[in-house]
Parts: structure tokens; C-alpha cells; sequence
């Protein structure tokens, strides 16, 4: 995986390059344990600041999904156009004992999708307000012999 | 509480649909003087009043139009809670002796098409509108799609819900869409965000509706039929709560603020689900229905799929819901909506429903709205 060029990202402080691959950037509460997705400065559970920065498990399962058919209004939507929208597909991935990360997925076919299916993190091209090109996450299906 | 009693005294809408031409103002004063002819009361007669859009301006606005009578009025802008908010309002303001009559209103006015809010105004990075998150439509996809897995909920009952909504719109002349669609339409129609199609979303629209209160003593030298306020509860998002606009959720799960909030509103009220006759529930998809049928106490989680199958919420059923239409043939003016369920029950309770009037005397009703990011109002209304 090569090194996430600076700027390339979509915001600062979402994800990083590791050499097992992406991973999100979320927060820890040093009190309660809480995780937390992205990064915040306050625990929601117990409202202790005592929180420090907790890099997620790049592997979890699927805790439910959509498949978004229509393309979102712009703004606050920057991606492709009207004639090149294609339906994409949306969910909740639970990273155990961490947090359900809401994430795009790689695959929008209601029939490859499954509540439970296991799922890993990795970058997808995405598009600023700007109409600048930038990176993303998601996640995609792991195949059935990698897991 | 104070044992003091605050009753509806009268109910007044502005039909809801589009509506070319009429600002959300408009339609605020036009619903205003109809709940206050319904009273037999004038502008002149309100002593307090609240209300608010979320999209078409400042409800005080409307004294312009009403008259300039220096009353206090509070303007609400509170999200989908915007209408449970003033009456929570004008009822602790009763309460308190500060009004003896009083006025709510919510109105709204949004163009076609989903709601496109702002990932800033609810805390979110720009990246979360960009990459095409920031909707409310896959928010209410995923919680029915995890709903139908853990609960045994069919694709054909979320049909079901729809095309009763379009059945008792068709009854009612304020109604948006009036036109009945089979459970075969609903299920085939365009697929919008997986497992719900087309016709199983409410659109956002435009309406309003107004309720004028009093204090028990002056509602009945008021009218011969109030219907008593027996209690309104609004509650926020607990943690743990799987609520719109979320980047991420707890792995633990937490109360919704519905169920806090119906829990609430029917221990204020001494009343239990066991004992309404009418509910209107949040529609905002077919499946919020089935799901706030549960998330409120009036049936087990999973107990839907049997009760909708029997027919039991329909208008001739045992628990008659969203009688009006509700959001799906009602569309979503979001300030109007919650003031349009209790507008509803205090017509089914005062036998005033016309076509879609539920049999058997219907003496106590339960209304029950949700919205972002994570916001329920309910109330309790008998007779």
C-alpha cells in the first residue's frame, strides 16, 4: 500500500496508512473505555475529556447497509454527476468491542450484501465541495478464504 | 404536576400538499384561524402562543397577518420536535399561570426532493455530506433492514403500512396523496434506498396546523367537547441510541428517545398503551411505523408482522394508526407534523372525523413524533 500523499485525504485525522493497511482514527475514553469514531474531545457516554487517540480494527461485520439508488443533493453531495451517478452502497460495519462505523461500501449489489458478512477497511476515490480529487474509506467484503 | 387541568379546545389545518404561491406564513395564519374558529374564539382572546417552522421563517411573523395584540410569543425552532416543542411550551406556560388560552402553530414549506441538510449544523465534517452520508433516507433503511433481520419483519408488511396510509388518505381532504395504492404497487414501485421503495418514504411537503389550549375551568365555559392534554413529553437521544447522522454508534445498544419519551408522556398521564383507542405514530418511511409501534409500548418488538397481517391498525382494527394518513399520504412539512397527529386525535376523540372516523367512541389517544438527530415528542389526549 503506498504512503497516503498529504492532502490526498478527504479531512485530516479520519484514517492513516499502516503496513497492514488503512486504518480509521477514532478516540478512547480513558475512564469508561468508550470508542469513538472519528476522533472527538469528549467521552458521550461518561463526558470525561480524558480521551486519547485509539486506531481501530481494520476487520468487522456487517451490522446492517443500504444501497443508496438516488444520487444525493449537491451540497452537500460532491460526488459524480447526474449521468455518471452510480448507486452505491452505505452501512454499519461493527468493529468488535470497538464501534459500528457508519462507512461507503465497495459492493452496492443487494444480493452480495448480508447482515453479519465480514468486512475490512480500505480507501476509495472520493471528491471534495471544490470539485478536488480525494481519498476516502470504506469497506469492502473480505473473501470467504482470507477470513 | 400541578393537577391542573390544560385541554384542546380547538384544531385547525392548512390542507397539506404544494401549494404555489402561499408562503408557510400563509399557511401558519390560515390553520391559526381555523383552530381559533373551531374554539369560537377570536386572535384577540389569546393570551400566550408558540410555534415555528424549520424551513419557512418565524411563526411570530404571523401577528402581522393575525393582529398585533402585544401577547408573548415564543418562536420554536426545534427540528421534527418543532411542534412538540411549542406545545410542551404553551402547556407548562398554562401550567405555570402565565396564560389561561393559548396558541400553537407549525407550519413548513420544503422543495421536492430528500432533505439535504448540512453535515456543520449537526456536528459533522464537510466530508460527510461529500461522500454522500448525510441522508435521512439511509439512516431509516438501515434501522428497518437490522429491524427485519432480528424481529422476522417482511418486505410485504412495510407494503402493508404504506398502502394503508394511502387508504386512509383518501378519506381525508387535507390529505396530500389521496389516490389508494395496492401492496403489489408499493412493493414493485423504484427501490429508493434498500428494503424501501418509492412509495414507503413520506416526501417532505408543505402544511400547517394549530391547536388553541385553555386551562381546564375556561375550556369548559370554551367548548362542551375539550379534549384534555393529559400529558406531552419530549426527550433527546440517550447514549447508545442509533440515530440519523451518525458517523459511528456504540457496540452497546441504548433506549431510543421514543420509547423515553412514550414512557414518559404515559406515566405523566396515569394512562397505559392498553388503555388508546387512536395513535398516530412517526411514518417518516413505512418502517419507522412498524418499528415506533414497538419502540412506544403498544406491541411487543416482532409482534408487528401478526397484528399488521390481522389488520389491526387499520382504522376498523384494534389500534387504529395514523388515521389521517399520517406522514406517508401527509407528506413531511417538518414544523407541521407533529401539531397535525394531535390535530387528528382531537378529531377522532370529539367523533369529528368524518369518513375515517374510528368506531366504538374512541375516548383516549397517543401521539408520537421522531426526527434528527435523535428527538421524539409525545402526548396523551383524552376526553
Amino acid at each position: 500500500m503506498p504512503e497516503l500523499a498529504s492532502g490526498t485525504a478527504i479531512a485530516d485525522g479520519l484514517f492513516t496508512e499502516t503496513p497492514e493497511g488503512p486504518r480509521l482514527i477514532g478516540s478512547r475514553c480513558g475512564v469508561c473505555g468508550t470508542v469513538t469514531f472519528p476522533r472527538q474531545g469528549s467521552c458521550a457516554k461518561c463526558t470525561s475529556t480524558d480521551v486519547e487517540e485509539h486506531l481501530l480494527a481494520r476487520r468487522g461485520a456487517l451490522w446492517s447497509w443500504t444501497v443508496q439508488r438516488f444520487r444525493p443533493k449537491t451540497p452537500p453531495y460532491a460526488g459524480p454527476e447526474a449521468d455518471e451517478f452510480e448507486p452505491y452502497g452505505v452501512g454499519y460495519v461493527e468493529l468488535p468491542g470497538e464501534c459500528r462505523v457508519e462507512a461507503l461500501l465497495t459492493e452496492a449489489d443487494p444480493d452480495a450484501l448480508r447482515i453479519g458478512m465480514p468486512m475490512e477497511v480500505t480507501l476509495l476515490p472520493a471528491r471534495r465541495a471544490d470539485g478536488s480529487e480525494a481519498v476516502t474509506f470504506g469497506f469492502q467484503p473480505v473473501a470467504e478464504d482470507e477470513e | 404536576m400541578s393537577g391542573e387541568d390544560v385541554a384542546i379546545v380547538g384544531a385547525g389545518l392548512h390542507p397539506f400538499g404544494r401549494h404555489e404561491g402561499v408562503s408557510g406564513l400563509d399557511m401558519a395564519a390560515v390553520a391559526a384561524r381555523a383552530a381559533l374558529k373551531d374554539a369560537g374564539l377570536g386572535w384577540e382572546d389569546i393570551q400566550f402562543a408558540a410555534g415555528g417552522s424549520d424551513a419557512a421563517g418565524n411563526a411570530d411573523t404571523s401577528v402581522s397577518v393575525l393582529g398585533l395584540t402585544g401577547i408573548p410569543f415564543i418562536n420554536v425552532k426545534n427540528g421534527c420536535a418543532t411542534g412538540g416543542s411549542a406545545l410542551t411550551t404553551a402547556h407548562a406556560m398554562i401550567l405555570a399561570g402565565e396564560a389561561d388560552v393559548a396558541l400553537v402553530v407549525g407550519f413548513d414549506k420544503h422543495p421536492p426532493g430528500a432533505f439535504n441538510a448540512l453535515p456543520e449544523e449537526y456536528g459533522n465534517g464537510a466530508w460527510y455530506g461529500e461522500t454522500g452520508l448525510m441522508l435521512t433516507t439511509q439512516f431509516f433503511a438501515m434501522k428497518i433492514q437490522r429491524y427485519m433481520e432480528m424481529h422476522g419483519i417482511s418486505e410485504e408488511t412495510l407494503a402493508k403500512v404504506a398502502a394503508k396510509a394511502f387508504v386512509n388518505g383518501s378519506r381525508n381532504e387535507d390529505a396530500w396523496r389521496r389516490r389508494p395504492l395496492s401492496v403489489e404497487e408499493i412493493l414493485g414501485a423504484r427501490m429508493v434506498n434498500d428494503p424501501l421503495t418509492q412509495y414507503m418514504f413520506c416526501s417532505p411537503g408543505e402544511g400547517a396546523a394549530a391547536l388553541v389550549l385553555a386551562r381546564g375551568k375556561r375550556a369548559r365555559e370554551i367548548t362542551p367537547d375539550p379534549v384534555y392534554l393529559r400529558s406531552v413529553a419530549f426527550r433527546t437521544r440517550k447514549f447508545g441510541s442509533f440515530e440519523v447522522y451518525s458517523p459511528s454508534i456504540p457496540v452497546e445498544d441504548g433506549t431510543p428517545p421514543t420509547t423515553e419519551a412514550a414512557r414518559a408522556a404515559f406515566e405523566q398521564a396515569g394512562i397505559g398503551p392498553e388503555d388508546v383507542a387512536v395513535a398516530q405514530l412517526q411514518d417518516t418511511e413505512s418502517g419507522a411505523e412498524v418499528m415506533h409501534l414497538a419502540e412506544t409500548g403498544f406491541c411487543a418488538h416482532g409482534e408487528q408482522e401478526r397484528l399488521i397481517a390481522e389488520g389491526a391498525t387499520e382504522i376498523d382494527g384494534r389500534l387504529p394508526i395514523n388515521t389521517d394518513g399520517g406522514c406517508l399520504a401527509n407528506g413531511e412539512p417538518i414544523g407541521a407534523s407533529g401539531l397535525r397527529q394531535v390535530v387528528e386525535v382531537t378529531r377522532q376523540l370529539r367523533g369529528r372525523a368524518g369518513d375515517r372516523q374510528v368506531p366504538g367512541d374512541p375516548k383516549v389517544g397517543f401521539t408520537h413524533v421522531y426526527g434528527a438527530p435523535g428527538v421524539s415528542a409525545c402526548t396523551v389526549l383524552a376526553r
